[in-house]
């Protein structure tokens, strides 16, 4: 770092900059469709539940919007005893498809 | 026949009826012939920003719904004789708006006017979509601020598909007004410049106002800004505006509050 840019302040109208330009992004690409990635999450936690007894508490969702590609982060504790407490669906035996 | 400029926003307090009285008067005092709508049913307050709040008898719904012919209901300006108000009404329900009263009423004025200016609530409710729907231009009014701009982008997304003429396929012309500039606090960075606007929002540019103690010294006393102090700053970015709709060219500049010999002794101020 060199003494010019010590003494400079940080300024912060470069940041609001850029991130409207993420956000807007996003936006444009969303609205007026459904939510992609609400979507898949809801539909991703529907097939994890059909196989695993899963407390909705112990999945973690994390959403992260950036400029070229966003990222869905689902982390899901399974318990030891999951499979037993599986509710039988009927379809036991047959690998998950999804 | 006229044409119809809606002035919006999305966000509230960026401007929009300041814009519509500073524009209205400032394309009245060439010489046009202009009528400014008030659409903030329940919430008017383009009548006090004119001066013209105790002259208001019937308003915007009472034409629509035939209590009063439109005559009666125009204001005109006792200060330019080609400028005339429109209220909206402050009691009624704001639901007694219909689209197929607001068409005729556009109609009506697009006859008897060069421009009709439809003064949006804030919002992307009934009534910024009943204030732009009948719009062939529209004025993006934003601030330099992240939560105005992103409001302004939903706006600018609304006029491209709700509107009768986007609906129709035809294109409204879309114009970026940047209010309440600081060129000094955009220079250090302290606020988004004209241009990230520009290239955020991408639509063209109509104007820049600098933040001025104008516009409130004017809306005090009930005057566009145009009129109360037209070599002020602020007024003579109006001007250029209203001269940039009517098609003329002009260089965009951003005026600055002339500043005596005072002034530059102890400090200057910037707009």
């Amino acid at each position: 770092m060199n003494l010019f840019e010590l003494f400079r302040k940080k300024t912060t109208a470069p940041v609001a900059r850029d991130r409207l330009q993420v956000l807007l992004a996003h936006e444009r690409s969303v609205i007026g469709k459904s939510d992609l990635l609400a979507t898949l999450q809801e539909e991703i936690l529907a097939v994890i539940a059909k196989h695993i007894a899963v407390d909705r508490e112990a999945v973690q969702i994390k959403l992260d919007r950036g400029a070229s590609f966003s990222t869905l982060e689902i982390d899901v504790e399974v318990p030891l005893n999951a499979a037993k407490l599986a509710r039988p669906t009927g379809e036991a035996g047959v690998p998950a498809s999804a | 026949m006229g044409k119809v400029l809606v002035v919006t926003s999305g966000k509230g307090g960026v401007g929009k009826t300041t814009s519509t009285a500073a524009l209205g008067a400032a394309l009245a005092r060439g010489g046009e012939n202009v009528v400014v709508i008030d659409f903030d049913v329940g919430l008017r307050n383009l009548d006090l920003v004119m001066g013209a709040e105790r002259r208001v008898v019937f308003d915007l719904i009472n034409v629509v719904q035939g209590d009063a012919k439109l005559a009666q209901a125009l204001i005109r300006d006792k200060r330019i004789d080609t400028l005339s108000l429109l209220p909206a009404s402050q009691t009624r329900d704001k639901d007694a708006l219909t689209s197929e009263g607001v068409d005729k009423v556009i109609a009506e004025l697009r006859e008897k006017f060069d421009w009709v200016i439809c003064d949006s609530p804030a919002g992307i409710e009934r009534g910024a979509l009943l204030a732009m729907r009948n719009a062939d231009m529209a004025v993006v009014v934003t601030n330099p601020e992240v939560s105005s701009v992103r409001d302004s982008d939903r706006i600018i997304g609304m006029l491209d598909s709700k509107t009768l003429r986007a609906e129709k396929g035809d294109r409204i012309e879309k114009s970026l007004l940047v209010t309440r500039y600081d060129p000094a606090r955009a220079a250090r960075n302290e606020m988004l410049k004209v241009e990230d606007v520009l290239e955020i929002l991408s639509i063209p540019l109509l104007g820049i106002i600098p933040e001025s103690e104008e516009v409130l010294k004017a809306s005090n006393i009930g005057a566009p800004v145009t009129l109360n102090n037209p070599n002020s700053a602020p007024s003579r970015a109006y001007f250029d505006a209203a001269k940039r709709l009517k098609g003329e060219s002009v260089d965009v500049v951003v005026p600055l509050e002339r500043v005596g010999i005072i002034g530059r002794l102890f400090g200057r101020r910037v707009a």
